[in-house]
């Protein structure tokens, strides 16, 4: 079967990618190595088109709903009859899209660092990472089985940190690519206690069965884990906020987001890829692949609602303080994020509720087009200018025509300016949280005015303001062919994505949802959005006096928001003061003298007693041979007379 | 008869027409040692793979000769061993006066191993076993210059005299009380309560248990191992262990199956004798043969935990087993005979900072050793793991938490010698050592084997099929 091939080689070019360039990187392919990665994951990027136009238009429909495909599905493991982890691939609506997305992206990212990243000194082992995230991301998103997602999931996170840490000589690079690992670990934890709590109960580790399994409500499975209960929660629910605090941590959500910001010591196209496009949104995937049987909890998805709401206010109004421009769109990232699992939140399982589902995964896809052109983008700017800060920039629209065209698409994207992708999808987000739950909705909507402000403060910082003024007149211009090209085609796709009638090929149980757009709905949070524009073109188009005497009367508000709401302190002052000294201190004391002194003594006693016995191996030959009758005798009394 | 005689003989005709190669070797012109070692080298290979072809189930002159596949595939080791040996101990080989004497003794022992573990009576049982024991015997006196060398010749063949005449003694009651040797009709003879016949098997067991080096029946090793060259000291050590541990295995659990309540309590006590008296020594030495010989004295208490399981996941489980230690023990000899040939140094002491200038030899011992003590994913582990999972079936909890945790305290000497080797500082470290590229070929295969035979699966699953 055909599918089945292309389907594999998706996944596999990238691996062979990574182990090519991985083992033979340096020594042959040297600086041809991006094109090789450029190449190969080309051709993944076609397939993944074809692969997806093949499900969503020849193959997937079946009478008006789309079922999930097993191109391939072999046994790994075996426990037990029933019980193994099996290896597969799995076609339907969202991981087809999620393959459009992530190669799409991922090719992107191949091509634009092909220019960002020449002269690089570790330019092969570059290369090799970013098909090692291809791989995983791909592998992750059409796993069959929830173990394998686990391992996918983890293959993800290594990559991540191996290419935040890429700039392994800058101490706070390697600080952030412990912290990413140390965090996301930490929630993975979470994860793995989540699948082993459902797999126990459902019985089977795959998905397809596990989610038939725990959502029939007559099913033994299903009621087992209802009725089993630990601290109030029916282990059901725990199983579900576990595998939620897994996906939380992936996707940055509050109090789990603190890696995000500082994952930006990565190099920037990787930040577009991993940190705002692809790997961030794994934990939204997670939670829409088995959303089934989220839909089974609603305590759960009130608590994914608003944790994703509060995230997405949160990180905004941190956003609106930052002034290094990778910390904003960090920040964007976060609070984008946030409104996905909040979709999810409010969503329902029947056709008059699910549009949450459908929004979900339709911002995903939108919000992956803008923000990997605008991390490209600012990547493009901190090229030309050598800095991060906004101070040092201003004025630039001159300077890079293209880049700031692109940018400005992306900004009214994101701010939801009508007609452009975000728009769209934003829309359908707040559409599904009005009908559901007000204070949502209202969280929603006041976040979606500051997401235009901080927008724009940022457009407006780099590209008006202060006319540009350097000592070092840039010797390259805005970047060459290799680096436009990408920014000219997510524009396209950020600009025009939206028009993709989303509810009639993903939703929630394969069935075309009809969406309805109301203009007289759609007032409020445009008026938002201009208003937030507006007021970032008050302040920030010249500059001036202004912002800095609005932050200095906020005072302790502004200063907070500054720094992060202080969350990273109150991590360090935790794990500092209060894990460390009192658990870890006594810990480590009955781990060296209890148990370790119970291994020394073992090890110290032989030794002795073998000093005391070894005079015995006298080396004569006539007193073996008297310990040798001795063991005769001896066994033979023993078994002749006393065991008889 | 006579086809199938040349068929299923064919592994000990091609060993006896070696023996008699090299003899008229000795007649005419010498023959340099190259030329020698070659045609040994491809006999051996030759009869490790002729087990693979044809016929392997039968019976010769009236049921003293039998064989079968599991047979077949236990003597394929034991040549494979001595193809190994002669690898790894190249470059000491080829500098002998008397190589071809040399071999003519190994393969009579070798040829004395295969008629053993195809014996189908106590009468060809016993002459098989002297054997393949008295050229051993010579072989530990081979460097005549030496005085260690003589010494250990001595001390074997007198202890083994000794444990002969005890096993004879055995085999004499044995007949007496029952009245046949024919390990057939043996069975049927005996009876569980018999005193006697308790006597019988306990002699003819001590006799086997002072060939296999068990506790109390040991004391004879060390002193052996640490005299003999290091070539005689891993024929003895592997070689030698591996074919009495399958006839042994063979005998105990077939023959003597009607005392198999005494064999339960016999292997209980002997195999935790064997393996805390093992480590315990082992612990203490200072030589590297010295250490070996304890280190594979506590392997031989494992052996015996496979076997107390009785049925064929126990012979299946020891023949892996020997399969392993076969490679991982070859190995460890191989480094110590490439050094002492080198620099005559074999205490623990000299080998400290090893690894500085000896980077393969450094890391084919650690493997080696690391194999011995059972960590995964060297094939160690699963050959401890499968005697003790095949022991268990059988014997108490208490007996296996023993063992177990004599498991663990091996690891502190084995690890001992490979922090020396990679950790320690040495304000001389050994300078870098030259050897042959054929010595690097035998280690290689031996860390392919140790590597490989935990990894693929189905070799055990062979073992079992044919168990």
């Amino acid at each position: 079967m055909e599918l089945t091939t292309y389907t594999a080689l998706i996944v596999l070019l990238p691996l062979l990618g990574y182990l090519l360039l991985g083992l033979f990187g340096k020594k042959i392919f040297g600086n041809s190595s991006g094109l090789v990665g450029t190449a190969l994951l080309l051709v993944t990027t076609i397939l993944s088109f074809y692969v997806a136009y093949t499900y969503f238009f020849v193959l997937g429909n079946v009478n008006g709903v789309y079922q999930a495909i097993k191109p391939l599905q072999f046994t790994w493991l075996e426990f037990s009859p029933g019980m193994s982890i099996d290896m597969g691939l799995l076609l339907d609506p969202i991981s087809c899209m999620m393959l459009v997305v992530v190669s799409f992206v991922s090719l992107m990212v191949h091509i634009y660092s092909l220019g960002y990243m020449k002269g690089e000194e570790r330019y092969p082992t570059y290369y090799a990472h970013l098909a090692l995230f291809t791989f995983s991301m791909l592998g992750l998103v059409l796993s069959t089985n929830i173990f394998q997602i686990y391992m996918f999931w983890e293959l993800v996170g290594v990559s991540s940190f191996l290419l935040i840490g890429f700039y392994y000589n800058k101490a706070s690079a390697l600080a952030a690519a412990k912290k990413a690992f140390i965090v996301t670990r930490f929630a993975d934890l979470g994860f793995l206690i989540g699948i082993l709590v459902l797999s126990f109960y459902s019985n089977t580790l795959d998905i397809s069965t596990l989610i038939q399994r725990l959502t029939s409500p007559d099913g033994n499975e299903m009621k087992t884990a209802v009725a089993a209960s630990f601290m109030g929660l029916s282990a059901l629910t725990w199983g579900l906020l576990l595998v939620f605090m897994g996906g939380a941590g992936k996707s940055a959500m509050f109090p789990l987001h603190i890696w995000l910001p500082d994952a930006m010591e990565g190099p920037t196209p990787v930040s577009a890829l991993i940190h705002a496009a692809t790997m961030v949104v794994a934990g939204v995937y997670l939670v829409a692949r088995l959303f089934p049987v989220f839909s089974m909890s609603p305590i759960v998805l009130d608590f994914i609602a608003y944790v994703g709401a509060f995230s997405a206010l949160f990180a905004a109004i941190i956003a609106c303080t930052q002034t290094d421009i990778k910390r904003v769109l960090a920040y964007s990232t976060m609070s984008q994020i946030g409104y996905m699992m909040f979709a999810l939140g409010v969503s329902g399982n029947t056709s008059e509720t699910g549009l949450g589902f459908t929004a979900s995964m339709f911002h995903l896809f939108t919000h992956a087009m803008f923000k990997a052109l605008l991390f490209l983008g600012a990547g493009a700017v901190i090229h030309y200018v050598h800095s991060n800060e906004m101070k040092d920039m201003g004025g630039l629209r001159k300077k890079m025509p293209i880049t700031h065209l692109t940018f400005l698409i992306a900004c009214l994207a994101i701010a939801g300016v009508p007609l452009l992708s975000g728009f769209f999808s934003k829309e359908e987000i707040l559409l599904a949280a009005y009908q559901k739950n007000m204070l949502i909705y209202g969280i929603a909507l006041f976040t979606s005015g500051l997401t235009a402000f901080y927008m724009f403060r940022l457009y407006f910082n780099i590209f008006w303001s202060k006319p540009y003024e350097s000592a070092h007149e840039s010797h390259h211009g805005e970047g060459g062919f290799v680096m436009m090209l990408p920014l000219v085609l997510l524009a396209i796709g950020a600009a025009f994505a939206g028009y993709i009638p989303f509810g009639k090929y993903v939703s929630f149980n394969g069935e075309a949802h009809e969406g309805h757009m109301d203009i007289m709905f759609s007032i409020a949070p445009v008026a938002l959005a201009i208003a937030g524009i507006g007021l970032a073109i008050f302040l920030y188009k010249k500059e001036n006096e202004k912002p800095g005497k609005i932050s200095a009367s906020l005072g302790a508000l502004y200063n907070s928001a500054y720094h992060k709401f202080y969350i990273d302190e109150i991590y360090l002052f935790i794990t500092k003061k209060v894990l460390f000294n009192v658990i870890a201190r006594p810990a480590a004391w009955f781990d060296k003298n209890i148990i370790d002194g119970m291994v020394n003594m073992a090890g110290d006693s032989t030794v002795w007693i073998s000093g005391k016995i070894k005079g015995i191996q006298s080396g004569k030959v006539q007193q073996y041979a008297l310990y040798f009758m001795a063991g005769i005798i001896g066994l033979v009394l023993l078994l002749v007379y006393v065991w008889k | 008869m006579a086809y199938s005689f040349f068929i299923q003989m064919r592994m000990e005709l091609v060993i006896t027409g070696l023996i008699f190669l090299l003899l008229f070797f000795k007649l005419g012109k010498p023959v340099s040692n190259e030329v020698v070692l070659t045609v040994v080298s491809i006999a051996l290979l030759l009869t490790t793979s002729l087990s693979f072809f044809g016929e392997q189930e039968g019976r010769q002159f009236a049921g003293m000769f039998v064989t079968n596949p599991l047979m077949f595939l236990q003597k394929s080791l034991l040549a494979g061993a001595v193809y190994l040996i002669c690898l790894l101990n190249y470059d000491w080989l080829r500098k002998q006066e008397h190589l071809a004497e040399f071999f003519i003794l190994m393969l009579s022992a070798l040829l004395g191993m295969f008629l053993m573990i195809s014996s189908g009576n106590l009468l060809m049982f016993y002459l098989s076993l002297e054997l393949s024991s008295i050229p051993v015997a010579a072989l530990a006196n081979f460097e005549l210059q030496k005085r260690t060398s003589s010494e250990a010749g001595m001390k074997m063949i007198l202890s083994s005299a000794f444990a002969s005449g005890i096993l004879l003694f055995g085999i004499s009651l044995v007949y007496g009380s029952t009245g046949t040797i024919q390990f057939a009709s043996l069975p049927a003879q005996l009876q569980a309560g018999d005193a006697l016949q308790i006597v019988a098997y306990i002699l003819f067991f001590t006799g086997f248990a002072f060939k296999l080096s068990v506790v109390p029946f040991h004391f004879w090793t060390a002193d052996v191992y640490e005299g003999a060259p290091v070539p005689v000291a891993s024929f003895l050590s592997v070689v030698s262990k591996g074919a009495v541990a399958f006839i042994f295995m063979n005998i105990v659990m077939k023959v003597f199956l009607p005392l198999g309540n005494i064999t339960y309590h016999l292997l209980t006590i002997l195999a935790i004798a064997t393996i805390i008296v093992g480590n315990l020594f082992a612990v203490r030495q200072k030589n590297l043969k010295r250490f070996l010989a304890f280190s594979s004295i506590a392997q031989v208490g494992f052996i015996l935990v496979g076997v107390l399981n009785g049925s064929t996941l126990g012979i299946a489980a020891v023949v892996y087993f020997v399969l392993v230690y076969l490679f991982s023990n070859l190995a460890a000899f191989g480094v110590v005979s490439v050094i002492t040939n080198a620099t005559g140094k074999e205490s623990v002491d000299d080998y400290k900072g090893l690894y500085k200038n000896n980077k393969l030899l450094g890391w084919v011992m650690a493997i080696a050793l690391f194999s011995l003590a059972g960590i995964p994913p060297t094939a160690g582990f699963f050959g401890k793991l499968f005697l003790i999972m095949a022991g268990a079936t059988q014997a108490s909890l208490g007996f296996i938490v023993i063992v177990a945790l004599n498991l663990v305290v091996s690891l502190f000497y084995y690890l001992r010698v490979v922090r020396a080797i990679f950790m320690d500082n040495n304000e001389q470290p050994l300078e870098k050592v030259n050897y042959s590229s054929v010595v690097k070929l035998g280690m290689i295969i031996c860390l392919a084997g140790i590597v490989l035979t935990g990894l693929i699966g189905w070799i055990y699953e062979y073992i079992l099929s044919i168990s």
